[in-house]
């Protein structure tokens, strides 16, 4: 089968930068598809790029197996949800949902039903005759999506339209957005900085940096297999050290923090040999906290210290343990299940975690 | 309210009501009442409509009046239709400096006075002027050409002098419009017209209509361009009552033409803002 969007090659070039550096991806019908990345990594320029509004400098892009390369936006069918949703302020919720099928010389009174139509699969039958500035933020959302979708695109963009919502409405739209997706059995392509969206809603996520895909693959693998430094460091929170490998065995490397702790990591394929200096990423959630050494008996990592400060913030609270030594500082999440309710600063405590989730990358590669 | 806040606001108001007062109010009502009276003998004058009778009795007044009507209109159609790609290109398409730079270049003329800018009119069409002498070198024409005193020279000086007028409403509405909307307008399937119609001129139109309201009244009020440009036939409004005032010294009927340019103003710049659906809050707010 074809897929919806094909990026073969893609390459933008402002003046002396390369905005996007020779970057293929495919996806796939009916998919939810995201580009990760810090603002400035070249995920707009993507974008705009499928979108038409800039061409590539060179590279080839293919919707549903045809080249749209010098076909202008309005004869794609891709459409577009904008930052700011640039819905028309000077046309009530009807005629802004109206407008593509106007444009593409529809039938008055089918336009009428296909926007009722519209209306009703986003939730929000008989809004039609309000004005844009009436509505909230989470409608104005939906209608944005519902004036593409009326259009039946092949592809529908996405750019960061939740960055303007408040956190509950965003954590809200999220599951709005992959139903409606559903919904509509239409193929997504979201771009956005925030990784929590991508995570949530997607079912492949290309992470970006400085015009270049880090790595393309599902939550889980972007999550436990990150294939690059920066997707380690930018995919969810972790401990970082730097340091050197003293020993190294397999899949395993034992090394040692420039700070002098000494630790087991895994290497997961990657090629590192004896005195490399590395990074080493941990995540806080895969480090297991007990009372007692002996509950720490399966993990090859295991060190005792002290709690040298406890930051609440509900489920994602953390404690800060540094180890007897006094080598480093750990960031270590704090189980809600209040077995540690009671911990307090200068208390004793273990840590431990599986040699397998310490993630070590060749230094200088972010 | 305290009485302090109240005496703040009193004095707040006081140069405001001042100038409507002495300058707007008591000049105008003088000169109705100017208008409304009719002189019998020396010093005698009786309260009539003769003066306004008079107007619509002579062909060449009222003539003279649609004329000048139809010419502001004509001529604010005009400086629109230069004036919006202008502003377009300004506020949407030229970038940083550049924008600065072209906004710059619509206002440096007004640095010099209107008598100097239109006399620089002169030199280019007059008929030992640039335009002329340039014509006939080239050999397109045998002898000298006269460009001044016809009606598409007074045309010209009217576009001319009103443009900054009218671009600088609309660069202000135009700049407000999202980058975003326009690119969504053609994401959804328009071309370049339909946008222009359905998206960039209903989100303009605010400026439209102001910028159009001053250049009609600049128009309809002007009295050195059509003058100097149109010669002694140009007949303008203004030139009558001019005339009137200081020719003819007949203060009474001057003051009732100037009665009714203001009645013509208003009414047009009514009649274009019930056509184009905006009220005068909305375009001036």
């Amino acid at each position: 089968m074809t897929p919806d969007l094909q990026c073969t090659n893609l390459t933008k070039q402002f003046g002396d930068s390369k905005a996007v550096d020779n970057v293929s991806f495919s996806v796939p019908a009916g998919s939810f598809f995201s580009i990760l990345g810090p603002s400035g990594c070249g995920k707009t320029t993507i974008m705009r790029m499928i979108a038409g509004f800039l061409e590539p400098t060179s590279g080839d892009i293919q919707i549903k197996g045809k080249s749209v390369i010098n076909v202008p936006p309005n004869k794609r069918h891709v459409n577009m949800v904008f930052q700011h949703l640039a819905l028309f302020p000077m046309m009530n919720i009807a005629d802004n949902i109206g407008y593509g099928l106007r444009r593409a010389g529809m039938h008055k009174k089918d336009i009428g039903f296909k926007v009722d139509e519209a209306l009703e699969r986003i939730g929000l039958p008989g809004i039609g005759h309000r004005r844009v500035d009436e509505l909230s933020g989470g409608q104005k959302q939906r209608v944005a999506i519902a004036r593409c979708m009326v259009l039946e695109p092949d592809v529908l963009l996405l750019d960061e339209p939740l960055g303007a919502l408040d956190l509950k409405l965003r954590e809200h739209m999220k599951v709005e957005l992959k139903n409606l997706q559903a919904a509509f059995d239409t193929t997504f392509v979201y771009i956005t900085h925030d990784q929590s969206e991508a995570l949530v809603m997607s079912d492949n996520i290309a992470v970006m940096n400085a015009g270049r895909f880090e790595q393309v693959g599902s939550a889980q693998d972007l999550y436990y297999r990150p294939d690059t430094a920066f997707v380690a460091g930018f995919v969810g929170d972790s401990n970082r050290w730097s340091g050197k490998v003293v020993k190294q065995d397999g899949g395993n490397a034992l090394v040692q923090t420039t700070s002098g702790l000494t630790l087991r990591g895994a290497t997961h394929g990657r090629t590192l040999s004896e005195g490399d200096t590395i990074d080493a990423f941990v995540r806080p959630e895969a480090i297991r906290i007990a009372h007692n050494a002996e509950d720490l008996a399966n993990f090859d990592n295991q060190i005792s210290g002290t709690v040298t400060s406890i930051l609440f913030n509900g489920a994602a609270s953390r404690v800060m343990v540094r180890d007897t030594a006094g080598h480093e500082e750990v960031a270590v999440s704090l189980p809600q299940s209040g077995e540690f309710a009671n911990l307090s600063k200068g208390a004793p405590i273990h840590i431990g975690w599986a040699s397998d989730q310490a993630n070590c990358f060749a230094a200088g590669a972010a | 309210m305290h009485r302090e806040a109240k005496l703040g606001l009193i004095l707040l108001l006081t140069p405001l009501l001042l100038w409507l007062v002495l300058l707007i109010f008591i000049p105008h009502i003088d000169l109705f009442l100017v208008s409304m009276r009719e002189r019998v003998g020396v010093g005698q004058y009786d309260l009539s409509f003769a003066n306004y009778l008079t107007f619509f009795q002579e062909p060449l007044y009222l003539a003279t009046f649609l004329r000048t009507a139809v010419m502001s209109i004509f001529a604010t159609i005009l400086t629109l239709l230069i004036g919006f790609p202008v502003a377009y290109y300004i506020a949407k398409m030229a970038k940083g400096r550049t924008q600065s730079a072209l906004f710059l270049l619509c206002l440096v003329p007004f640095w010099v006075s209107e008598l100097v800018r239109t006399f620089g009119w002169m030199i280019l069409l007059r008929e030992t002027g640039i335009i002329s002498n340039l014509l006939q070198s080239v050999g397109l024409a045998s002898g000298p050409v006269e460009m001044l005193y016809n009606d598409a020279a007074i045309m010209v000086g009217l576009v001319y002098t009103s443009m900054l007028f009218m671009v600088v409403p609309l660069v202000t509405t135009l700049e407000s419009l999202p980058d975003e909307v326009v690119e969504a307008g053609y994401d959804l399937g328009g071309n370049g017209l339909s946008v222009l119609r359905e998206i960039i001129i209903p989100h303009a139109m605010p400026g439209i209509v102001s910028g159009s309201i001053v250049v009609f009244m600049l128009c309809l009020g002007n009295y050195l361009t059509p003058t100097m440009l149109g010669g002694k036939e140009s007949l303008w409004f203004t030139e009558l009552i001019y005339s009137q005032f200081i020719v003819r010294f007949n203060w009474e009927l001057g003051a009732a033409f100037g009665f009714l340019l203001l009645i013509l103003s208003s009414v047009i710049v009514w009649g274009m803002l019930r056509l184009t659906g905006q009220s005068l809050e909305k375009t001036m707010g």
